[in-house]
């Protein structure tokens, strides 16, 4: 409030005090506070105990009697274990960030262009087109990984894609066109109609106005995209589980589950240092760009 | 018994103050209109009245109970919002029984207040529909039966009319009027239109940045305007200032124009116009007070010419504008008196409704 | 809003304007939309469109891995629908597990919703937090669930034992993933956590499309919060809220990763989804066949939710004013 900076006047320039805020109105925001809390703590938990769980020794993390919840000091031994030892950052980490940035690339331009024409453009079967997106967006990866190996298996006998990641870049925008179609089709309608007539008459050709007034205008709505296409590349389980067995060739999700569990001994501390830095730019971006995500799940509920 | 009483009352919006230590007392059944431009702390003010905003510093009273702290239900009073805040899923009967409901009035009571309202608003028919299946007046209807209903010390309205379309917004105007007189009641009612606060208001209060400018009879508010301010809002078109300096002469005073005219000023005026001799002041006249030339008898008329710079035909009147050294300047004459573009025509001006104001203060003398 | 495709769009802003024909008549009719609309249909027909009529020959077929498939009629569904007492399980487990994964998630997503749309300061610090679990990648926070939850190192169990009040009542140690009943919890348990993000943005986003001035009404006609809750954000919220559960409903029914990275089904198959049965029958006992008709299973529910949404669609159930 402003009783610090200013002196409230009254009728006769004396001082007037500053009224308190009815106590029910303050006692209500007070406990929407504590109320949250709960969920707060629930959400971060178990990135809590990713993090406290990679600093201890592996000495800290046998000994059961130790409240779990802290650590006595950071260890780094075993971020040196992952690096060293694994192929942690050789591979799975460089595999995860080509994939990534290919994917996003492929993605979000063929989904531009399909969310343009179906937002803008008449022609015959504009509608069945849109139901097509619809669908193919709810169609569960479940239900395609098995023939999918099929098709990879077709592929490779005339372009060596199986066991690379090839064969990932290729299979991820199936799930992700058809959600930046759709994120963007939105973003696209309430651009109005009018800004690109103009561009016309003032001699745009159909993907110069495209390009010069309507990308421009849904930068937003294409930034939300983007980030929407790394978060879920770089989240991916499924395909890359069924398409690589290439310890090299993995991405960071298959090869901390396949390669860093081993036998009936877990080593919890470069377990959980994998996944804090598998999670970890992931998040930085999240923190970022928190807007973008919101604006997105938002326009296109999404997996 | 209904007064309200506003003491020293201040808002802020974090660090930006929207209300700024205003005064004001209204008295039981009167209508007190709250106008002012888009900003002016007018809305804030109502909704602090209502309880629906906290009270930076100050107090609120109603009857004789401070009510800064009393939540708006238990205030005892009922408010049109602008943009009607109808409950979209609800029936128009629902709507405007929602208040009584919870409360918990008994259902025949309900039924008789709800049948009232629809009767005086006549909207009998559409007390089934939902708010959707209505036109903008039948929903500014239903608004104010919700608040009629209620049966409150004090009715608030939030520019309630703006939404509508001109005709419409005449007719409704009329309509509020009418019922203020049968449902003899506590009226603060906001707008930022001072046609609608001169033809509804028993006193209207101007607010600008979040102070109040005047407060007064529409009348009052129309011939003796205490700032610059006042005098520019109210009236439409609004009123002319062209900078001058006044001298004395002959024992009396004289307003100096630009092109060499001079109006003297009329007795009754002396003593107020006093102080501004010697300096850069504003000389105000409304334009229907500068007219076409008439056969004049009265002392305080006086005749110029000038040349007709545009035409601005309205029907019964024609405004007339003309350029007195660098200022334009409205003129309202009756059309077949009127000059062609680019001619001269004679002029008289009224000097009895002159206004004479400080461009250092803003504050007319 | 969620927002869905409109597909009467094309009727709706096609209104008559001059400029509008003579840009046409320098651009031609729209068909360049086809052109626009090449790349992605490619990517779909030979990657999902393709598959997923493959994924349908399978499943009438006896495809194995490495050897030719020939057809067999309906025989694999038959198969498992009637000889197979791990999918009748499976398909309960699923029910099961989305049932109460959703109605926990709305529940729990609208509460927090509610909270978050209150509060006005640290607003992005909050948010921010509850958000978290729906992006960090799935199966490595899984990973961090699997530890808490580890019979050895659960520091849930840790907490029962050793803090007070739990630690004198005597629960546990329990075996969360090693126990059928217990790890359907725990992964239903994880599914809520990872999922109630989605709700709560999608509500949050539900609640601001009200009219503040509604409350401002209510809050003069004198009604509570609960009040105003149940007369006026539920009944307004009952659209998104319906499109929502139906979306979820679907990514629930398909999760693979929680379950994959928890339990692998186990134990004894008591946490078997569809997508987890129908990755050990293809990829585990290379039964292509069966693996295809498990996850076909999911065809018809996904149909019909399909067909729900479009028809909320249609029939615009907003309440505009």
């Amino acid at each position: 409030m402003s009783s610090s900076t200013t002196t409230l006047t009254g009728s006769g320039g004396r001082e007037v005090g500053i009224n308190k805020v009815p106590i029910w109105r303050r006692r209500k925001a007070a406990l929407n506070y504590v109320a949250l809390l709960p969920y707060v703590f629930f959400a971060l938990f178990p990135f809590y105990i990713m993090f406290i769980t990679s600093i201890k020794t592996d000495q800290e993390i046998n000994n059961l009697g130790n409240s779990p919840f802290w650590a006595t000091g950071i260890a780094t031994e075993h971020y040196v274990y992952l690096a060293t030892n694994t192929s942690f950052f050789q591979h799975w980490f460089v595999n995860t960030l080509i994939v990534t940035v290919a994917v996003t690339i492929i993605s979000v331009s063929i989904g531009t262009l399909a969310a343009y024409a179906l937002a803008r453009l008449r022609f015959r079967g504009v509608e069945l087109f849109g139901v097509a997106v619809f669908i193919t967006y709810l169609i569960p990866q479940t239900l395609l990984f098995i023939p999918l190996i099929d098709v990879i298996n077709t592929i490779d006998d005339y372009v060596p894609i199986r066991d690379t990641y090839w064969s990932l870049i290729l299979t991820y925008p199936t799930f992700l066109i058809p959600f930046v179609t759709w994120l963007l089709m939105g973003y696209f309608k309430t651009i109005p109609v009018e800004v690109e007539e103009c561009a016309y008459l003032d001699g745009c050709s159909r993907l110069g106005a495209l390009f010069r007034v309507v990308l421009p205008m849904a930068v937003p709505g294409i930034m939300c995209a983007i980030l929407f296409s790394i978060t879920l590349s770089w989240n991916e389980l499924l395909y890359s589980l069924v398409f690589i067995q290439d310890e090299a060739a993995k991405t960071i999700s298959v090869g901390v589950i396949t390669e860093l569990i081993r036998g009936d001994i877990y080593y919890w501390g470069s377990l959980m240092a994998a996944c804090f830095i598998g999670a970890l730019p992931i998040i930085m971006i999240y923190g970022f760009f928190m807007d973008y995500f919101t604006s997105g799940l938002t326009a296109g509920a999404i997996k | 018994m209904a007064e309200i009483q506003l003491r020293d009352l201040w808002k802020y919006y974090d660090e930006v103050p929207a209300v700024r230590g205003i005064n004001l007392d209204i008295e039981h059944n009167e209508f007190i209109a709250l106008v002012g431009p888009s900003g002016c702390g007018k809305t804030t003010t109502l909704r602090m009245i209502a309880g629906l905003e906290d009270i930076t510093a100050g107090d609120i009273s109603v009857g004789d109970r401070i009510v800064n702290e009393v939540a708006p239900k238990d205030r005892d009073i009922a408010m049109v919002f602008q943009n009607y805040a109808l409950y979209p899923h609800m029936s128009v009967f629902q709507n405007m029984s929602f208040g009584l409901r919870l409360r918990k009035t008994p259902k025949e009571e309900i039924d008789r207040r709800v049948n009232m309202a629809a009767d005086i608003l006549n909207i009998g028919e559409l007390l089934e529909r939902r708010p959707k299946q209505l036109s903008g007046g039948q929903r500014q209807r239903v608004a104010m039966g919700r608040a009629i209903v209620r049966d409150p010390q004090v009715f608030l309205f939030d520019e309630p009319l703006s939404n509508l379309d001109a005709k419409l917004r005449v007719q409704m105007r009329t309509e509020i009027k009418k019922i203020h007189q049968r449902v003899k009641t506590t009226v603060v009612y906001v707008t930022h239109d001072q046609v609608e606060a001169m033809t509804l208001a028993d006193r209207i209060v101007v607010m600008n940045e979040g102070v109040i400018e005047q407060v007064g009879t529409p009348e009052e508010m129309y011939d003796d305007p205490q700032t610059l301010f006042v005098a520019s809002f109210i009236g439409s078109p609004s009123m002319n200032f062209i900078p001058c300096q006044v001298e004395a002469a002959n024992g009396g005073l004289s307003i100096q124009l630009a092109d060499n005219l001079s109006f003297p000023v009329p007795a009754d005026r002396l003593d107020r116009c006093g102080p501004g001799v010697g300096r850069e002041m504003l000389f105000g006249i409304r334009p229907e007070h500068i007219t076409d030339k008439r056969p004049h008898t009265d002392p305080t008329h006086h005749n110029f010419t000038s040349d007709v710079v545009v035409l601005e035909p309205m029907g019964i009147d024609t405004m007339v504008f003309i350029n007195i050294g660098e200022t334009e300047i409205t003129t309202r004459s009756r059309p077949r008196a009127v000059s062609q573009v680019g001619q001269p025509m004679e002029f008289t001006i009224d000097m009895a409704h002159m206004h004479l104001i400080d461009p250092k203060t803003d504050v007319v003398l | 809003m969620v927002s869905v495709p409109n597909v009467e769009r094309a009727a709706a802003s096609s209104s008559p304007s001059s400029v509008r024909s003579r840009v046409k008549k320098r651009l031609g009719p729209d068909i360049d939309g086809y052109g626009f609309l090449l790349p992605a249909t490619i990517v779909m027909i030979s990657l999902v469109v393709y598959p997923f009529c493959l994924a349908i020959w399978f499943s009438v077929s006896d495809a194995f891995v490495g050897e030719p498939a020939s057809y067999v009629g309906l025989e694999n569904f038959i198969y498992i629908l009637t000889e197979d007492d791990i999918f009748i399980e499976t398909i309960w487990n699923t029910l099961l597990f989305a049932f109460w994964s959703v109605l926990f998630k709305v529940v729990l997503g609208l509460s927090c919703a509610l909270l978050l749309q209150r509060i006005l300061k640290l607003k992005r610090f909050f948010r921010g937090s509850v958000l978290l679990p729906f992006v960090a990648p799935t199966a490595l926070s899984t990973l961090g669930w699997w530890l808490i939850l580890d019979p050895t190192y659960s520091h849930i169990n840790w907490i029962l034992e050793n803090m007070w009040p739990f630690s004198v009542m005597g629960f546990g140690p329990y075996n969360f993933l090693g126990e059928p009943t217990l790890a359907m919890a725990s992964v239903i348990f994880v599914n809520i956590w990872r999922g109630i993000p989605f709700f709560i943005i999608t509500i949050l986003a539900g609640l601001m499309s009200i009219p503040e001035h509604l409350y401002d009404a209510a809050e003069i006609d004198g009604a509570s919060t609960w009040r105003k809750f149940r007369s006026i954000t539920l009944p307004l919220l009952r659209p998104v809220l319906a499109i929502i559960i139906l979306f979820s409903t679907i990514f629930t029914l398909g999760e693979f990763n929680i379950i994959y990275v928890l339990t692998r089904g186990g134990p004894m198959n008591s946490t078997h989804l569809f997508s987890t049965y129908s990755f050990t029958y293809g990829i585990l006992n290379h039964e292509i066949a069966l693996g295809a008709a498990v996850a076909l299973f999911l065809f018809p529910i996904l149909v019909l939710i399909v067909v729900f949404l479009l028809r909320m669609v249609r029939r615009d159930t907003s309440h505009e004013l």
